[in-house]
């Protein structure tokens, strides 16, 4: 897979009451991928690629990544509901919905709400499901670095995305969006008690990815996915931890694009 | 003055070398680690303690609360308040405080402090804090909402406090259908509310703002002073004067029979300072969103190890700078009269021990204070015209500023009440 970098362009969109910022790149059918709730890595090419095959959209979260934060939002279901208008006011149909880890929570509840505006729901190590034996692991007990590196099966992969010693404009960023996360994912943490009673009206095709060295949400939250969503495929990447996508990006690019082409079964 | 006296509670009887391992004494240090043998007759002991220095002449028993950590037993004030409310007849008892943000109801708050009020026959000072950020954690509290939740609960204490039920209320983080509790305080309007800090200025504005007390808690002289700037300067805009009677300070002073001795348990402040107890990681002090944005970028600094802790000075600089005073009465009492000169205040918290500093001595210290220290201190009031707001009969709050005659009522409800 190609991995020269995408232009993109910012553009931004009044909903309810917020500024929401997006990006955009490449041509094709619309995809619109949900960030981790550490935000993007610097100069991660992941999505790069990504628009080489599909016009990518990436919304920064509102109140990450420097995004504004609307002071009345209380949770994760207030920010679907605004990426479902989001989704509706840039006109777009068949979009395939990507989450990674927090976002695929958001992705996920989208889904509930609305399952005939997605074409393809991918979900990689997504957050929303509480396991039945082991814990999401909770940011608020580690620090920024712990918690960040918790995400790699590699810890060499850490510096190569984020130097040896981040800068503290990027310390400040992950407090910045942990304050967020804490705004409207404090408790329960990091899940939607109803959210799996909700998923098997999801009748869009489902491909939900997962690292086998997932340190921050167990494996087993994928099988969860997979068993409640009524079309959901589990494809689990070995040598990889929650971040699959930073450490595999073109492993994971692949799984996307090739189940993106495939013509959904009526 | 207002002189009171303060004890930590520390929790001492755990394996010291249990916290050096793990590398941390707070939030998440193994309570299997907790002895209840020693705790019960740790507790006893504190106990004890607060009835000989309401007999040596304090005027308060100043209490607060932590929660999983060696530093301080004391998880709940209201229960200590209670006991106190009970078992001693004159001083006043200071909370500083109850923390707001944890309270899931603060009704119910509300009705356990006019319990209190009503018990010691009108001697509670009410004290309100933001709770630190280990206690976000400890109790399952959004740290991002800690200010919020503050204010409001604060909001709606003093309303059931003040105003007749039945009403509702429908806030941002409280809701309730049928506020009305059948137990109200006994001072009115209401029990005085004092503010302790160490931190933030929004705290200092804050208190201002409402005219309350703010108790500023073993910061450096010069610190303490910028924390007087600012409450002076709201106070003016709100429209009244500060000074002396809205100003506390707790200070660190242990005395004992000799220099050496008092000297070597005054290290024992050091025992919840970071030395080994008191550890903990940043991120647990502050987690996001609770502190203020303002020190942001400090403070993400200090959390991945690239500052140094701002509050941890040396012994030998905390001497130096009067955060710890030991010493005999006679060496002790002029580095008071220092205190007083430069920074004024007419509540003067004394805590005297921490760590593994003995019963007897702890006892001692309590004595030598009554005996040789608070009278002169009282003296040093006098000429430098320190009243308390109780002497002052200042007003509780910027709402009742036309005089409460609080004082009076509290007098008389206790006069009828024996």
């Amino acid at each position: 897979m190609s991995t020269s970098e995408a232009r993109w362009v910012t553009e931004s969109i009044r909903v309810a009451d917020t500024t929401l910022t997006f990006r955009k790149a490449g041509a094709g059918a619309p995809l619109m991928a949900l960030h981790h709730d550490v935000g993007n890595p610097p100069g991660a090419g992941f999505l790069d690629a990504l628009a080489h095959q599909f016009t990518v959209y990436a919304p920064l979260h509102p109140g990450y990544e420097g995004s504004a934060r609307p002071e009345w939002i209380r949770n994760v279901r207030d920010v679907a509901v605004m990426y479902q208008w989001l989704l509706s006011d840039l006109g777009l149909s068949g979009t395939t919905l990507l989450g990674l880890g927090f976002g695929g929570w958001i992705a996920a509840e989208m889904a509930t709400m609305s399952p005939a505006a997605l074409g393809r729901l991918v979900l990689v190590g997504a957050m929303g499901i509480k396991p039945a034996a082991g814990e999401i692991l909770d940011q608020a007990l580690v620090s920024y670095l712990d918690y960040v590196r918790a995400g790699f099966e590699d810890p060499g992969a850490f510096e190569r995305l984020y130097g040896a010693e981040p800068p503290t404009s990027q310390l400040e960023q992950w407090d910045l969006n942990r304050e967020m996360t804490f705004r409207i994912a404090w408790k329960p943490y990091m899940y939607n008690p109803t959210l799996p009673h909700l998923l098997g009206g999801v009748k869009t095709p489902a491909l939900i990815v997962w690292g086998r060295r997932d340190r921050v949400v167990p494996l087993e939250c994928g099988e969860r996915y997979a068993a409640a969503l009524p079309r959901a495929r589990l494809e689990v990447l070995e040598r990889a931890g929650h971040f699959v996508e930073m450490e595999q990006p073109d492993a994971v690019g692949k799984l996307i694009t090739e189940f993106a082409a495939v013509p959904p079964a009526a | 003055m207002h002189l009171m006296y303060f004890t930590e509670q520390p929790m001492s009887a755990y394996p010291e070398q249990a916290g050096r391992d793990f590398g941390a004494t707070a939030l998440m240090f193994s309570n299997r680690h907790f002895d209840p043998v020693a705790g019960s007759r740790l507790y006893n002991q504190y106990i004890e303690h607060y009835k000989l220095a309401e007999d040596v002449g304090f005027d308060g028993i100043m209490l607060n609360e932590h929660h999983n950590a060696p530093f301080c037993m004391q998880a709940k004030c209201n229960v200590f308040a209670s006991i106190l409310a009970a078992i001693t007849s004159r001083v006043k008892i200071v909370l500083l405080g109850n923390p707001l943000p944890l309270a899931d109801n603060p009704v119910r708050l509300a009705e356990e402090l006019a319990m209190i009020d009503m018990i010691s026959r009108g001697r509670l000072v009410s004290g309100f804090v933001r709770g630190g950020g280990q206690e976000q954690l400890a109790t399952g509290v959004n740290p991002a909402f800690n200010r919020e939740r503050f204010e409001e609960a604060h909001d709606l204490v003093v309303r059931a406090w003040t105003e007749p039920g039945p009403f509702r209320w429908e806030g941002t983080h409280y809701q309730h259908r049928v506020v009305n509790p059948w137990a109200v305080p006994l001072q009115k309007p209401h029990p005085r509310i004092w503010i302790p800090g160490v931190l933030s200025k929004e705290t200092i504005i804050w208190a201002a703002r409402q005219r309350y007390p703010y108790i500023a808690l073993s910061t450096a002289i010069d610190a303490t002073k910028k924390i007087w700037e600012l409450y002076d300067s709201v106070a003016a805009e709100a429209g009244y004067t500060g000074g002396p009677p809205n100003r506390g300070y707790l200070q660190r002073c242990h005395v004992a029979e000799t220099e050496e001795k008092a000297l070597a348990n005054a290290r024992q402040f050091m025992w919840m300072q970071g030395e080994f107890t008191g550890l903990a990681h940043p991120v647990w002090s502050s987690p996001s969103g609770y502190f203020s944005p303002a020190n942001r970028r400090a403070f993400v600094e200090f959390a991945v190890g690239r500052r140094s802790n701002p509050r941890a000075a040396a012994f030998e600089d905390q001497l130096r700078e009067q955060q710890i005073i030991a010493g005999t009465p006679k060496t002790v009492l002029p580095k008071i009269r220092r205190l007083l000169e430069e920074t004024r205040p007419s509540i003067v918290g004394f805590w005297a021990a921490d760590g593994f500093v003995s019963d007897q001595d702890t006892r001692t210290c309590i004595r030598l204070l009554g005996q040789e220290v608070l009278p002169a201190v009282r003296e040093m009031g006098k000429e430098l015209g320190l009243l308390s707001p109780l002497e002052a009969n200042a007003p509780v709050s910027i709402r009742y500023d036309d005089g409460p005659g609080l004082e009076a009522v509290a007098a008389e409800a206790q006069a009828a009440l024996r």
